[in-house]
């Protein structure tokens, strides 16, 4: 078994292996088994009292579980100590890049500073330990807050009414578009209207979410300045469109010029103008979808608002809509049920509680226009409690000085790439730019997943790949207002080190990443046999005795 | 004011390397017309400033020092090396694996996660996860139409009223149709889902059969029967469980569940006023091109060395677009990694501790009620942790509890007319001995 | 592997290939197209029994980062499909003019096979 395996189970010395110090001149080869490799039977983490005597003989007056609906055999849990279990997930998580622990320019994911204040909110025992059914008069603060943050995301995108149920941006579209059947139906035109129109350069959900309701997408292509083909979309219009889903701006970090023409000619057709907040972080105090005629937004909360996206979630995606979509939002909503709006706004923002405010959730059945419910109760909570955290922290100016410092920082990574790569749309961006890597492909064969392999060797990670799809070999970079200009700068001076490499020495860049912890890894064969959990078979003898018995040779280390 | 990095010698610095003069030039292509007019926000306040608004916040709520509150949502430990995991830098503030060389920390744990959550539940494969129970079960039932190219679903009413009302807005997207078994709640009924009446709602036009274990009611089904009425007609049988409960519970695996949707909040997440919670889902292996969301799958790379990867991508919406199984982009991994830290660190033994105790503290606050003669039990079909009790009054009683500080569960009537004056009470391992005694003390106080 | 297109054969535009066995179709996609998808990791065969028209979907071929729709050459009904796919996808790579093939058809119509290209046609469509 090579030193570069995961360690048989049973092999005490061999779990240190995995952080022995490299030798000089070996790569860093870091191994951690899994979890289950370490069980013993006995061990444990966590004890619990036991249920008092007289607990039980009440209970055994009840009727017991019945013996046919029981478990025949206990899950095959891990039985772990609880330093071993937490060496077994610190230890994994030196396996991750992380904002906190290195420059993170993934465009489209707004991998910023997650302030952390907002955790400490969020972590408090009076929000944590709520229950969303506890009754409203003991869950006052939750939805004072959750209706302050409503106040202040219709304030910022300028809708009439927000809903903060969706868990995630997907989930804000599925919402957005469930309410627009819900409105076309209303006005007898449900029938009738049957298409989302989504540009070439969209966000693979818009499309998704369209099938998703009932919908056909229309694709509709871009111009070659970047921006939707306005011709395009006024032929595509008509009174078969449900609804225009567009992101501004756009996937290729261009605002769309043309938007105020793009949502009259929505508006026109008796569409619904939805417009995917993704990148609001770059327009805050600039551009208010809501006052600019758009019908429905959702927000990427965890983006804009700054959750830590945590490996892949949760987020949350609120959605914000004009007045005619209202009726249709989902329910329940947070409501002030007693207090002057003005006043209770007034009061939180400096501090105070308001006399005699009251708030309680909408009462199920309360308003029968609503789709229903998307998810289970009001929210996301966790993420409400950071993005008021990160608002009220920042306030209005520090929102726009974000997006003044996200939009600086991209154009400043745009003029100082633009000689070593191409720029298929060279001019003024917003928060990210995209550029090609068309030309190190063409001249050299180095590819752009080349191109950010060789990045993560300078413990960077790379920006977002293969996308926007109407951008060949797509490099999109979102540096983010949080990172300083000696950050940019490096990253600058590394990007152009790359470039010339792949002039110079383009197998060079083929052998990367080096010094990661695995290197380029077999998706094709992950794909075509997949192996998507533990083999307790594979354990259930120990490795000396497979080995004895001839057993696959890789069943030891693979476990 | 913002987490911004820069002094003004620094934007000046990058405004002439752009070759503009103020910021504003780079907002130029926002048409006049369309141009924000108003941006009336608060004024940044400082962190100690804002640590005092949350923290006023948070004490506006008032947490209950007694909750038999469950349905759907439970007060477990939640253990301090959980905590300490997911609080990580390197977990909380990565993404979505998309470079896998340098996320095998994220990946490895999701590949714990699955293989737990196919442990419990006794099924081939389970996915990274999804927003919450509710939107796992909506999932699973359009994956069952998918599978059977049917368009309707038969839901028991013994499923928690929130989860059907999520199933419902999913349902109408695509046109399928729901149609509702009646669980038995009649006067001196069982509470449960007779196998019967699934098997007469039932028809060959179903893609799927969804019931609850244990039930809205804590009421234990005979879910291998109702399985069976399922497949007599072609359809799938959709288990929604309750992930503690598996460790006295049989495995849906076990009794033929196809799909397996759960909340998994109780696996060490916080109720934090209803989220973030994790959805679970799993199923079998020759169904894995029909799960929606994101699966991790182990492989090799160059030298031969074992890792992990996001795979069988080509089933999801960043690929497929339209034609994707679901439009699900995110999973909630943090949230996940909760529930592996969690079940790794209680263990098979701590998890079956928490599942007696549970269903202890429930049968001694039932028995309690009972023998003060405040109350009895609603339905005759034995339960897990949480009981349905006739209470006279309930209604009033149960706000003048909330006022003592004591949630005395859940009230029915509102999701079921016909339960009036019906408390459900849930019980966790933290439920202790003082708090029976506290909420009966209450129940005598408001006779 | 050789992505040039055999002459025993006729092509579609959309890179499907039909060889005739008999009176038996057996049909395939080209070289060019597996190279286009890079590493195939699935292919969603038809149902033997069902009927195809020509140039309609009839399965799907998934790569690692791409989904492609199948479409079928010619009509006919599906007499047999290439088991060996379900758990060797990659020949499809490695060898898609010969051991790669996916489905075999009772051709419905030979007249249709006029409307596909030949070697030398097809092969042309494909050099840009």
């Amino acid at each position: 078994m090579s030193v570069l395996e995961r360690p048989a189970a049973g092999d005490a010395s061999g779990r240190g292996a995995a952080f022995t110090s490299p030798q000089a001149g070996d790569e860093l080869t870091i191994v951690e088994p899994l979890i289950f490799d370490s069980s013993r039977p006995g061990r444990r983490a966590v004890r619990y009292p036991s249920p008092s005597s007289a607990a039980r003989a009440a209970a055994a007056g009840q009727p017991p579980i019945p013996d046919a609906a029981a478990r025949a055999t206990p899950p095959r849990l891990p039985e772990v100590a609880e330093l071993d279990l937490l060496r077994h997930f610190n230890r994994l998580s030196h396996l991750n890049h992380a904002i906190e622990l290195g420059f993170y320019p993934l465009g489209s994911c707004t991998m910023k500073y997650n302030p952390k204040v907002n955790e400490w909110a969020a972590r408090l025992p009076g929000l944590a330990d709520s229950h969303p059914l506890d009754p409203d008069p003991l869950a006052q603060g939750s939805l004072e807050l959750e209706w302050l943050l409503a106040e202040l995301l219709k304030e910022i995108s300028g809708f009439a009414a927000i809903s903060l149920q969706p868990a995630a941006g997907a989930h804000g579209e599925l919402t957005g578009l469930l309410m627009t059947r819900a409105y076309h139906r209303s006005r007898g035109e449900g029938e009738q209207r049957t298409k989302v129109l989504v540009p070439d350069s969209s966000h693979g959900t818009n499309p998704a979410t369209a099938t998703m309701v009932g919908y056909t997408a229309v694709t509709i292509p871009s111009n070659p300045r970047g921006g939707i083909d306005l011709e395009a979309l006024r032929a595509a219009l008509g009174p078969d469109t449900a609804a225009l889903m567009i992101t501004n701006p756009s996937t290729l970090g261009i605002f769309e010029d043309q938007i105020d023409q793009v949502v009259a000619a929505v508006k026109e057709a008796g569409a619904i103008a939805y417009m995917d907040g993704a990148n609001l972080n770059a327009i805050l105090g600039r551009f208010r979808p809501g006052e600019a005629g758009f019908d429905v937004m959702h927000f990427n909360l965890h983006k804009t608002f700054s959750t830590p996206h945590g490996g892949g979630g949760p987020g949350a995606g609120p959605i914000g809509v004009s007045e005619r979509l209202a009726p249709f939002l989902p329910t329940p909503l947070p409501l002030l049920v007693a207090g002057e709006p003005a006043e209770v706004r007034r009061n939180a923002w400096t501090g105070r509680p308001t006399p005699g405010a009251s708030f309680a959730l909408e009462e199920s059945g309360a308003r029968p226009t609503s789709i229903g419910k998307v998810r289970a109760f009001t929210g996301n909570f966790g993420m409400f409690v950071r993005a008021y955290t990160y608002i009220r922290s920042n306030g209005g100016d520090g929102l726009r000085e974000v997006s003044n410092d996200a939009v600086l920082a991209a154009n400043y990574l745009r003029v100082r790439l633009a000689d070593a790569f191409d720029l298929p749309y060279d001019r003024i961006c917003k928060h990210e730019v995209v550029f090609s890597g068309r030309r190190q492909k063409r001249q050299h064969g180095v590819t752009t997943l080349d191109i950010a392999k060789a990045i993560l060797d300078h413990r960077i990670h790379p920006p977002t790949i293969y996308f926007p799809l109407i951008v060949e070999e797509a490099l999109m970079i979102e540096p983010t207002e949080t990172e300083s200009l000696e950050t940019l700068d490096e990253f600058v001076e590394i990007m152009h080190g790359i470039a010339a490499l792949a002039e110079t020495a383009p197998d060079e860049l083929k052998q990367a990443p080096r010094t990661t912890p695995v290197g380029r890894l077999d998706e094709a064969a992950a794909a075509r046999r997949p192996d998507l959990k533990h083999d307790f078979a594979a354990l259930s003898t120990p490795p000396s005795v497979q080995q004895e018995v001839g057993a696959r040779p890789q069943a030891a280390g693979k476990g | 004011m913002s987490y911004s990095p820069h002094t003004a010698a620094d934007r000046e610095r990058m405004l002439a390397a752009i070759g503009v003069e103020s910021v504003d030039d780079l907002f130029a292509d926002i048409p006049a017309a369309v141009r924000s007019t108003r941006f009336d926000l608060p004024a940044p306040l400082a962190e100690q400033e804002v640590r005092a608004e949350l923290a006023r916040l948070a004490g506006q709520n008032r947490i209950p020092r007694v909750s038999f509150l469950g349905a759907g949502v439970y007060r477990h430990l939640v253990p301090a090396v959980v905590s300490e995991v997911i609080g990580r830098a390197e977990f909380s503030t990565s993404y979505t694996p998309y470079q896998p060389e340098v996320s095998q920390g994220t990946l490895q744990s999701i590949y714990e996660f699955q293989s737990l959550i196919c442990e419990l539940t006794g099924m081939e494969v389970a996915t990274a996860s999804h927003y919450d129970g509710a939107t796992a079960t909506a999932e699973a039932a359009l994956m069952a139409c998918r599978l059977t190219g049917r368009h309707k679903v038969a839901v028991s009413t013994a499923v928690n009223p929130q989860v059907r009302r999520v199933l419902a807005t999913y349902c109408a997207g695509p046109g399928v149709e729901v149609v509702e078994v009646p669980a038995d709640l009649s006067e001196g009924g069982t509470g449960v889902t007779a196998p019967e009446v699934a098997a007469g709602a039932l028809t060959d036009d179903c893609a799927c059969l969804i019931a609850q274990q244990p039930n809205m009611f804590g009421g234990i089904e005979a879910m291998g029967q109702l399985a069976d009425a399922a497949h007599q007609v072609g359809a799938l049988m959709v288990a929604v469980v309750e992930p503690t409960s598996l460790a006295l519970l049989a495995a849906p695996g076990s009794y033929g569940a196809d799909i397996v949707a759960a909340e998994g909040q109780p696996l060490g997440i916080p109720p934090s006023y209803g989220g973030p919670y994790v959805g679970l889902m799993a199923s079998r292996m020759d169904t894995v091109r029909q799960m929606p969301g994101r699966l991790v799958g182990a492989t090799r790379d160059g030298q031969g060395r074992k890792g992990y990867v996001l795979t069988l991508q080509a089933r999801e919406q960043h690929i497929r677009r339209e034609k994707a199984a679901s439009n699900i982009c995110t999973n909630q991994a943090l949230c996940a990694l909760a529930a592996a830290t969690y079940l790794s660190a209680v263990g098979p033994q701590g998890l079956r501790e928490v599942a007696d105790m549970s269903a202890v503290q429930a049968r001694h606050a039932a028995a309690a009620i009972e023998s003060a003669g405040l109350g009895q039990r609603r339905f005759s079909e034995p339960y897990f942790a949480e009981v349905a009790i006739r209470i006279s009054d309930a209604a009033r009683r149960h706000a003048a509890l909330a006022e003592q500080g004591i949630v005395a569960g859940y009230l029915l009537q509102p999701d079921y007319p016909e339960l009036a004056d019906t408390l459900l009470l849930a019980a966790t391992e933290l439920t202790t001995d003082a708090d029976v005694e506290a909420l009966v003390a209450g129940l005598e106080s408001t006779r | 592997m050789s992505t040039t297109p055999p002459d025993d054969r006729r092509y579609s535009r959309e890179h499907e290939w039909v060889r005739m066995e008999g009176s038996v179709a057996v049909i395939g996609i080209t070289g060019f197209a597996a190279d286009e998808l890079g590493d195939i990791v699935y292919v969603e065969l038809p149902e033997v029994g069902a009927t195809l028209a020509q140039f309609s979907s009839f399965g799907v071929v998934e790569s690692v980062k791409a989904v492609s729709d199948l479409f079928a050459p010619v009509s006919g009904e599906v007499a047999e499909v290439n088991a060996d796919l379900r758990t060797s996808p990659e020949l499809l790579n490695t060898d898609p003019f010969g051991s790669g093939w996916i489905a075999k058809i009772a051709l419905g119509d030979p007249a249709e096979m006029d409307k596909l290209l030949d070697a030398a046609a097809y092969a042309e469509l494909t050099a840009g």
